[in-house]
């Protein structure tokens, strides 16, 4: 006996957990089933929309140029089609996305609809649903980076804001370097003073301590050679802020008690205090996880983790239609079956498309994953250039189902969502968030109204 | 490198305790020139665990997810224990470091990695050359260890005068003695012996009171249900006699669980003989293997097949359930639930680390989600801490308590004050964070449909 439910998800990232709870709304009992933890914890933890699209139309007055370097700059520039941006918000750059874009596809509203189950689940932990425009939040690496959303720890950071800036870093945390954060910033031409700091925290600790260490001693408010963690990190920081108005940490501020541990150290030192995301593996993410699935739970959804879906079954007879997915449990393969499934299984960081030597492939259902033959085509020698392999995925129609080579639906039940899904360049474009969860709310929509169609038919055939 | 050619050269060398279930054909085989794109660069022993290493490719994501790394700065995290030292012992002989003894062998690692490394399975390994090679036997760690991870040993004997072990096990200059000798710490209860053991009752009920040739499974009870809480072994089995399932109790040893966190895989191996030959023969009689401690399962699963080369093992490996997932596969539970009556019970749920691992820890959740009268609540992620022996050291209690403590709030913020857990030290932990009676979702199945 196979494991039922109306609509089963594969994948448990953004665009799983949108579809899920997309098809939950629309009243069908859903299931979601994820392999591994998600890529979230690889992400910033930002939740961007579209910040960056491709380059306009070449310039091709090149007689002003002021001199053959710059030429030749811009010949290579162009070469390489340069993005623009950042836009000032997602929706601005739509229209000039390529066709096969999923924003294409889908529409702006799309991307409205994702955004807003978005924030409907994550409630005021995270901002920016006030407005269309794009929030510019200050990375790691000293750049600032265009999202339509940001975690409530990140808000005081946001380079918009004329407020002077200390950033902070931690000897003993060597993956943040914050004085090349303000160096880069004050290159960047950010509107305020900004200056960076290296500080003895947790000098305890060894250099690799892990993320989640510091997060727990603040967390917890640990004694750290005899002193309550907020305080020898408020004490530490005391010396260097000066004018600052506002303080900026990598973000390893606690976890459950995040907006507890802000508080305490803005009161100890009389200026905002905010988180910056780091790289992998990322706190924000790893939070922002956690708030998914506790929405999952309260949507009603049903969800496992552990075991990876391995393959589908079709009935004798429909061919078109899947009717079962298998799970692997160690070694046996059990069948879970449903009126509809979401493919959320991710891009090739996520492991929802794979590659040999000859092809490249959507490992669950074999879905037509559009490429050119030759694999020396799959890429191009600038490594920040125009990778045709970015825009790998499946290909959908206007429902998210996956379409054959001959532009035909893989399977009558079958949607898609998220990275899986082909068209967009990400991360040149700062847009994985966003079409994740434009594409994840169109497929949960999509699943769930496949359910009552379904129902009708086979109520028909019976009769 | 010499060294290691050497070891692999000596004829007279001991074998490894563990034979792995990934051998490869070494490299001067005369098949390893038959693929070109294959180059073999270090010569390995039988378990060859380069293929793992090489998928690391560092997002330590594995680390954000060990509990003993949240709490310890020392601990160098599941990336270093895995592929890095093992990376780093290709070239040098260099010595196992000695924090491979602070993993609690929890495995969460397995289920954060993006790139499927076989990190339990490094670690296991690694822990086993650690005693193997640099423990001494005669030291007072490597004795209180090996009786730790036997406790299948003390509990046969102590179940025999269960009032008088339950009276000396709890009695306080004895357990003063234990920590000063042994190191086991003195602050934990010591969990009682039953005054009959499940397989006692099981004899003495005359066995299976159900026979059928199509539905049957045999029962991999453990130590614990058997020696201290039968009530679960016994839930267990009138359970699936509700479902008219034949339940058959073979013969058997421990899971190895308790001993793969030691490193003692000889002792784990010589059990796992005994258990692979009398769980293969029970398939060969139509049955399923059902295991109610989810460790015991995940053992059976996925530890025997990956550390040891013993025949049956994979067919042993792929017939293993844990109970209430093989209902789900196969009964329709929520309909037999439907019409249960239950007295308006809550419970606060922990999903022990080692059901995560399997895809189980929200099944209790969800299989009573509709049924009237009673709630049961996941109380989130947190890991219990204790992880079997792990607690029970004297140098490991506090690291042990310091990641149950979130778990612990957790479970005091749930509405229920009776706590659920698949885990029998899971439970142990529970009980003695919170004081709560922690009870096994088997239980409250039994409750439901047989009271």
């Amino acid at each position: 006996m196979a494991i039922e439910s109306d609509v089963l998800v594969v994948g448990g990232g953004i665009s799983g957990v949108t579809s899920a709870v997309a098809a939950a709304r629309n009243g069908a009992d859903v299931r979601l089933i994820s392999h591994k933890k998600t890529t979230l914890r690889q992400a910033s933890g930002l939740v961007d929309g579209l910040g960056y699209v491709p380059g306009r139309s070449q310039s091709t007055d090149r007689e002003g140029s002021p001199s053959q370097k710059r030429r030749d700059f811009r010949e290579f520039r162009d070469n390489r089609s340069e993005y623009w941006g950042p836009l000032i918000t997602p929706f601005d750059g739509i229209d000039s996305l390529p066709d096969g874009h999923p924003y294409s596809v889908l529409g702006a509203d799309a991307l409205r609809s994702g955004l807003s189950l978005f924030d409907d689940l994550v409630g005021d932990s995270y901002l920016g649903g006030h407005t269309e425009k794009n929030a510019l939040v200050p990375t790691f690496g000293g750049t600032v980076k265009p999202t339509a959303r940001y975690p409530r720890a990140a808000a005081a950071g946001i380079a918009s804001d004329n407020r002077s800036m200390l950033v902070a870093g931690f000897r003993s945390f060597t993956d943040f370097d914050a004085r090349m954060v303000a160096d880069n910033l004050e290159a960047a031409g950010v509107p305020f003073e900004v200056t960076g700091a290296e500080i003895a925290f947790a000098d305890l600790f060894p250099a690799d301590a892990e993320v989640t260490r510091f997060a727990k001693a603040l967390d917890h408010d640990e004694r750290i050679d005899g002193t309550p963690a907020r305080q020898a990190l408020a004490d530490a920081v005391s010396p260097h802020v000066g004018d600052a108005e506002r303080v900026g940490f990598p973000a390893l501020l606690g976890d459950d008690n995040a907006d507890e541990v802000r508080a305490e150290l803005e009161e100890r030192l009389g200026a905002a205090v905010f988180e910056i995301p780091t790289g992998p593996p990322s706190l924000p993410g790893l939070r922002l996880e956690d708030r998914l699935y506790a929405a999952l739970d309260a949507e009603g959804v049903k969800y496992e983790t552990g075991c990876p879906v391995v393959g589908y079954e079709t009935a004798a007879g429909t061919p078109s239609r899947v009717e079962t997915v298998l799970v692997d449990r160690s070694g046996q393969e059990i069948p879970y079956s449903a009126s509809a499934f979401v493919l959320a299984t991710g891009g090739f960081v996520g492991k929802g498309l794979d590659s040999d030597r000859d092809r490249v492939f959507e490992p669950v259902f074999d879905c037509h994953v559009p490429q050119p033959p030759d694999r020396y085509d799959w890429f191009v020698d600038d490594a920040f250039g125009d990778h045709p392999y970015a825009r790998f995925g499946v290909n959908p129609d206007a429902t998210m189902r996956p379409l054959d080579a001959d532009g035909d639906p893989e399977f009558t039940n079958l949607y898609a969502a998220g990275s899986a899904v082909g068209g967009a360049d990400v991360a040149r474009e700062k847009s994985a968030s966003g079409v994740s969860l434009a594409t994840g709310a169109v497929a949960g929509r999509a699943a769930a109204a496949a359910i009552d169609d379904l129902n009708l038919e086979l109520g028909t055939t019976e009769i | 490198m010499t060294n290691e050619t050497n070891e692999n050269d000596d004829p007279t060398a001991q074998p490894r305790a563990t034979d792995g279930g990934s051998a490869v054909e070494p490299v001067d085989d005369a098949s390893a020139g038959e693929n070109s794109e294959i180059v073999e660069v270090f010569p390995e022993g039988d378990l060859d665990l380069r293929a793992g290493a090489d998928d690391c490719y560092k997002c330590t994501t594995c680390d954000i997810s060990c509990p003993v790394a949240e709490v310890d700065e020392e601990f160098p995290g599941p990336k270093f224990q895995g592929p890095e030292q093992w990376r780093l012992k290709r070239k040098e002989d260099i010595d196992i470091g000695d924090s491979i003894t602070s993993c609690s062998n929890c495995m969460r690692c397995d289920s954060a990695c993006p790139s499927d490394v076989p990190l339990s399975q490094m670690h296991n390994e690694a822990r086993g050359e650690y005693v193997d090679e640099q423990m001494s036997v005669l030291s007072r760690e490597y004795i209180r260890n090996r009786i730790l991870s036997n406790y299948r040993t003390s509990a046969r004997f102590a179940s025999k005068v269960p009032r008088f072990a339950n009276f000396m096990m709890n009695f306080g200059p004895v357990r003063w003695v234990m920590e000063k000798t042994l190191g086991v710490t003195k602050e934990r209860e010591f969990p009682e012996f039953a005054e009959q053991t499940f397989r006692e009752w099981w004899h003495d009920r005359g066995g299976a009171q159900v026979q059928n040739a199509d539905k049957r499974v045999a029962y991999f009870h453990g130590c614990y249900s058997n020696y201290n809480t039968p009530e679960v072994a016994k839930a267990m089995v009138r359970v699936f006699e509700y479902f008219d399932y034949e339940v058959l109790v073979p013969p058997q040893q421990c899971s190895g669980t308790p001993m793969f966190a030691n490193g003692m895989l000889t002792d784990a191996r010589r059990h796992a003989v005994t258990n692979v030959t009398e769980l293969a023969a029970t398939i060969d009689d139509g049955a399923d293997i059902i295991a109610s401690c989810t460790s015991c399962s995940l053992s059976l699963r996925q530890e025997y097949p990956e550390l040891f080369d013993i025949d049956r093992i994979e067919d042993v490996a792929g017939n293993t359930f844990e109970a209430l997932e093989y209902l789900r596969i196969h009964e329709d539970l929520e309909e037999a639930l439907s019409d249960a009556e239950l007295d308006g019970q809550s419970f606060a749920y922990h999903g022990p680390c080692h059901a995560r691992n399997q895809g189980l820890h929200r099944q209790a959740v969800e299989l009573f989600r509709d049924v009237d009268d009673v709630h049961v609540e996941d109380v989130g992620d947190s890991c219990s801490g204790i992880s079997g022996t792990y607690g029970w050291k004297a140098e490991k209690y506090k690291t042990s308590m310091k990641i149950g403590e979130e778990m612990f709030d957790h479970l005091e913020r749930a509405e229920g004050d009776t706590g659920m857990t698949e885990c029998p030290t899971c439970a142990m932990q529970m009980e003695h964070g919170t004081g709560y009676e922690i009870r096994h979702p088997l239980q409250l199945i039994e409750d439901a449909l047989l009271a």
